[in-house]
């Protein structure tokens, strides 16, 4: 892990699995994504529905890019990215639509957005386009527990202040209204940077 | 950082000054408000004023020790901070809610920018905007002083066209109106601000470019100028919140520009924004602006000859 700083070169397989949950966490680290972060974050159904989505098309994508990476041309790599995710993305569409009415409501347009998202573009062409099938694959997989960790998270904390409930629970009587409006998210998610941050360097440093 | 340092453009001269020394005046200046309010509103002014001192406090205390960074708090900044919030709180908010803004203003306002002397924005004014956003019910609630009835600041009523007396201009001076605990009195405030002036602690371009904007733009809106000078937050912001030093910009010009920033933005909020009073918010703006209003107004660098840039 400690010689994973350029995991887009050379990284072995649990470097390229572990890379997604600390040291390049889409959200925390890499900062990519954060626009469906601050939507959905406002409750944990929301951030678990949202990261299931955004994992099976990352893996997906991963996978195909990977796959078809020595048969694209450098100049018209990005077209084929897309067309590969929003394959992907009209599956899930489709998929959250028929079975649950009530996510698909509450995701509204950030579920087609995952087309541009930008952890998926960012490790088609930062990974996957540049190695193996079963790394790319591998990196996928830690990617989205990264980011599906950080979505938890926000949502459980903003969930838990803003809306003063916690399964089915009232906790607090009186909520932060501030924590489900967007400068809640952001205030989280700045928190948690700060940690992982000082993590990251507390671990760099020995 | 040491203890002595005053931010301020070259030349330079020393001075026994501290920060401690500059905060207490900053303390004594706004005693007289403090017993103005405990005046009008008695246990409630005093026990919200002490929560969000003590609270205030203790979080720099705390997050200093958390942080391992030396201990700040003899320096009275916290106190300082603790009192401004407290001064921009409606008298019936509930204890609680006045200490979460407290926490919230050294903790996110202050302490996580770097402590005094790095943070963007006014810890005090952070507190409020977030308290104003987080419990807008409880933030909007004001009560007359005296008797402690609901009633509405006369900014509201002006502004929603409800049934209401407006206060007569001597009422307003006076601070004897619905309003924030501290913001009220503008003979007390004023008092105040005059003996920051005569210990020379502010410098006066703020307060008067911004004082000036509201008056102008009220008069070319043909709106009660007078009015909107003494009511709502406005000789509070303008003279302890927008002229805090760390937080506008080191430059004269800088300063005009910042206090004319802030009259503009307060004016535009109370004739189109949402809320009845924007002092707060427009203060927080111009904060943001700081950085490129001192970049902008550089000055001169002497004995460099041709183009300097």
């Amino acid at each position: 892990m400690s010689k994973s700083n350029k995991p887009g070169i050379s990284a072995p397989g649990t470097a390229a699995f572990l890379y997604g949950v600390l040291k390049g966490n889409p959200v925390l680290v890499l900062m990519i994504g954060l626009c469906p972060v601050l939507a959905v974050s406002t409750s944990i159904f929301n951030a678990v529905g949202m990261s299931i989505a955004v994992a099976f098309v990352l893996i997906g994508s991963n996978v195909i890019i990977s796959l078809v990476r020595k048969r694209t041309p450098g100049e018209i790599r990005i077209p084929v990215f897309i067309i590969i995710i929003s394959t992907f993305v009209t599956i899930v569409d489709y998929v959250i639509r028929a079975y649950s009415p009530e996510l698909y409501r509450q995701l509204g347009v950030f579920i087609p957005l995952i087309v541009v998202n930008c952890i998926v573009i960012g490790r088609g062409e930062a990974f996957a386009y540049k190695n193996t099938v079963k790394l790319s694959f591998l990196d996928g997989i830690g990617t989205s527990i990264g980011f599906f960790i950080v979505l938890f998270v926000i949502g459980l904390l903003r969930q838990l202040f803003g809306k003063g409930e916690l399964l089915g629970k009232v906790i607090f009587s009186k909520p932060a209204l501030i924590m489900i409006l967007p400068p809640g998210g952001f205030i989280t998610i700045g928190v948690l940077m700060g940690i992982l941050t000082y993590y990251n360097l507390k671990k760099s440093k020995v | 950082m040491p203890d002595n340092l005053i931010v301020t453009i070259s030349p330079h001269i020393r001075s026994e000054d501290n920060i401690s020394r500059m905060m207490l005046d900053v303390i004594i200046a706004l005693s007289l408000n403090i017993l103005v309010s405990i005046c009008f509103y008695s246990w409630r002014a005093f026990s919200l004023i002490l929560t969000c001192i003590v609270f205030s406090i203790s979080t720099e205390v705390i997050s200093q020790k958390i942080m391992k960074k030396k201990g700040t708090v003899s320096d009275f900044s916290a106190v300082v901070t603790g009192l401004l919030l407290g001064f921009c709180l409606p008298p019936s908010l509930p204890l609680w809610i006045a200490a979460i803004g407290s926490i919230f203003s050294i903790l996110v306002g202050k302490q996580i920018f770097g402590g005094l002397g790095h943070n963007p924005f006014n810890p005090a004014l952070v507190g409020r905007a977030f308290l104003q956003v987080s419990w807008p019910l409880q933030m909007s609630t004001w009560i007359s002083p005296f008797d402690g009835i609901t009633t509405a600041t006369p900014l509201t009523i002006d502004k929603l066209n409800l049934p209401g007396v407006i206060p007569s201009y001597e009422e307003l001076f006076l601070g004897s109106y619905a309003g924030s605990l501290g913001e009220t009195s503008v003979i007390a405030l004023l008092l105040g601000a005059g003996y920051l002036l005569l210990r020379k602690r502010i410098k006066l371009y703020i307060p008067i470019s911004y004082i000036f904007t509201v008056v102008i733009i009220a008069a070319i809106l043909n709106k009660d100028v007078l009015f909107h000078v003494l009511s709502g937050g406005l000789i509070l912001g303008a003279f302890f919140m927008a002229a805090d030093p760390v937080t506008s910009p080191l430059t004269d010009k800088g300063k005009l520009i910042f206090g004319a920033g802030c009259g503009l933005l307060t004016m535009i909020i109370r004739f189109r924004g949402g809320f009845p009073e924007g002092v707060c918010y427009s203060i927080l703006i111009m904060n943001m602006l700081t950085p490129f209003i001192d970049k902008i107004t550089r000055t001169k660098k002497f004995g460099v000859v041709g183009q300097t840039r």
